[in-house]
């Protein structure tokens, strides 16, 4: 099969400025170009991961941000997929190039997030779960974030404290990460005093919302060895977008239930288990490759539960990995060495791309401080809302 | 007001509270919120999904609660007292079923223990399901004459939630 190979990743830094998200994403894209020692002309499609909470522009982020660059011509995508969008913009470009429809594309995702929780979309929309689930229940996304936490604490003894050394290890990766909005270390005592939000999780274990912007320049195999240039090559070896298998048994946002088992037994993989696994098949790697994991951190206890469900360990052990140092910078295989949403917060479209620019960084060995000595293989998992999942395997 | 806040979704008959669901009528899979059109299990080429009355107890899969005012639409008591929020498993149906809780706080629950099922009204009046301890189910203070399927109204929040503290979270 062809290959498809990062040539070029750029951020801009995460923040809440409420400026347009175009700025952000045409700042990311601009450095994804200088990157990979690219001009913006050299991009045969473009593909935007959309944001919902910008208006008319956000909906058809690829044109708005190829509009901002200034048309070239390109082929153009727009996608959105919630958290998961710009791994489904990361995966429309792979397969483009894979057809060998192209030989250069560029994705971004940027967004300007509103103060306070994410609210639905406006307008009274009864048949929206995502509408109904604030009226009738006032089930916030920290709500669902917090389900998960008190049933790790159930299941496995998972404490208060062990959710805040999570955020004590985000935050120390993240005061090394220019990009990251929050820079300051923090302590477990900070992270206990801090208020609760939906108990068992308090305000520090939970991510804020933010501003931000991500690009990614990707080529074709050939392509790159004909642009040559000094860096080492970063490969793409699997994306996943996978959709639940029914019935799916844990209660996922924006939903009112789970499927019922009354008829079909529960699949052999949880939803989140079986992004990750798909991920692996496609890569022919498994978890005890990885040098590295970016896992989607909305909480500092779904942190754990990613930990277990990308397979670094059984379900229930993730703590004794966090206990042990295992997954913080210099431990056998971090995770969130970025920072993690701890550090950045959720700019929703340009997250899962922000996860694949630190994968990237850390493959080429340029991550500074953060540096994971001999990075081989990184992961980064993710789950959109209404059942869409991402994760991505890059290699050297 | 008596009306529920949704329409089909759950029923009180005489005091007492019922989620609707559906079942199929080929592989008997149990869908809540109710469903009409193809049966939801992928194996299944169903197309009847018949009405029906789920179990009224169950057990608490997980549990949380709001400890700021949730936004709107959703409309916040004035003064604001955190709202409870159970996940509950229900007897015999492998469904987990997310629903407000009353009477209880986070420090009354815990992972496994039963709840049951009541009608109890929104800080704006319709009604809506509601976990609470067993038992008190026929006191729950809902009209006995209200049932789902009578023209519910559904009154946008109109009051916005207070902006929590920080910069918001996701």
């Amino acid at each position: 099969m062809r290959e498809v190979v990062i040539l070029g990743a750029g951020m801009h830094p995460w923040g809440k400025w409420g400026r347009p998200f175009t700025e952000y994403g045409v700042a990311a894209i601009r450095a994804a170009l200088r990157d990979a020692d690219l001009s913006w002309t050299d991009v045969q499609f473009v593909v935007g991961a959309d944001t919902i909470r910008n208006g008319y522009p956000g909906f058809v982020a690829g044109a708005t941000f190829a509009q901002a660059m200034g048309w070239n011509g390109a082929r153009i995508a727009s996608c959105y997929a919630a958290c998961a969008s710009g791994a489904q913009a990361l995966d429309i470009a792979r397969t483009r190039i894979l057809a060998g429809l192209c030989d250069v594309a560029l994705i971004a995702g940027a967004d300007s997030a509103p103060k306070g929780f994410f609210t639905p979309v406006g307008g009274e929309r009864p048949d929206d779960p995502d509408w109904l689930r604030f009226r009738l229940l006032g089930a916030t996304n920290p709500a669902y974030f917090a389900l998960y936490a008190r049933r790790r604490m159930a299941l496995y003894g998972d404490t208060a404290g062990d959710f805040a050394a999570v955020k004590v290890k985000n935050a120390l990766a993240g005061s090394l990460n220019e990009n990251a909005r929050y820079r300051a270390t923090v302590t477990a005592e900070q992270v206990l005093a801090s208020p609760m939000v939906a108990d068992p999780l308090r305000l520090m274990d939970i991510c804020a919302t933010s501003d931000g912007g991500a690009a990614l320049v990707l080529a074709s195999e050939d392509f790159a060895r004909r642009h040559g240039g000094s860096r080492r090559p970063v490969r793409l070896a699997a994306v996943s977008t996978v959709t639940p298998v029914f019935p799916n048994t844990v209660l996922d946002l924006p939903d009112f239930a789970t499927d019922s088992t009354a008829a079909v037994p529960p699949p052999k993989r949880s939803f989140r288990a079986s992004i990750a696994h798909a991920a692996y098949e496609e890569a022919g790697l498994g978890p005890e490759d990885l040098s590295l994991a970016e896992v989607y951190d909305l909480s500092t206890a779904l942190e754990l539960d990613w930990m277990e469900d990308i397979g670094l360990c059984p379900p229930g052990e993730a703590v004794k990995l966090l206990r042990a140092g295992d997954t913080a910078l210099g431990g056998r295989v971090p995770v969130n060495p970025s920072g993690g949403l701890a550090s950045f917060g959720e700019a929703v479209p340009a997250q899962a791309i922000a996860q694949v620019c630190e994968l990237t960084r850390q493959l080429r060995g340029s991550a500074g401080a953060r540096q994971i000595t001999g990075a081989r293989v990184g992961l980064a998992a993710n789950q959109g809302l209404f059942g869409h999942g991402s994760a991505i395997i890059a290699t050297t | 007001m008596t009306t529920p806040v949704i329409d089909g979704w759950f029923t009180v008959d005489d005091g007492t509270a019922h989620l609707l669901g559906t079942r199929c009528a080929d592989c008997r899979t149990v869908h809540f919120p109710p469903r009409t059109g193809p049966c939801r299990n992928p194996h299944c080429d169903g197309e009847t999904l018949v009405q029906v009355r789920l179990p009224r107890r169950g057990t608490v899969w997980s549990y949380t609660n709001a400890c700021y005012p949730p936004p709107a639409p959703f409309v916040a008591a004035d003064p604001y007292e955190p709202v409870t929020l159970a996940a509950v498993e229900l007897a015999g149906e492998g469904i987990v079923v997310l629903g407000q809780v009353k009477g209880l706080t986070v420090d009354d629950l815990h992972v496994g223990m039963e709840l049951e099922l009541i009608a109890s009204p929104l800080a704006d009046g319709p009604l809506v399901w509601m976990w609470s301890a067993p038992g008190t189910g026929d006191t729950n203070g809902a009209d006995h004459t209200a049932k789902a399927g009578t023209g519910a109204t559904r009154a946008p929040g109109t009051s916005a939630a207070p902006e929590r503290r920080g910069e918001g979270v996701a």
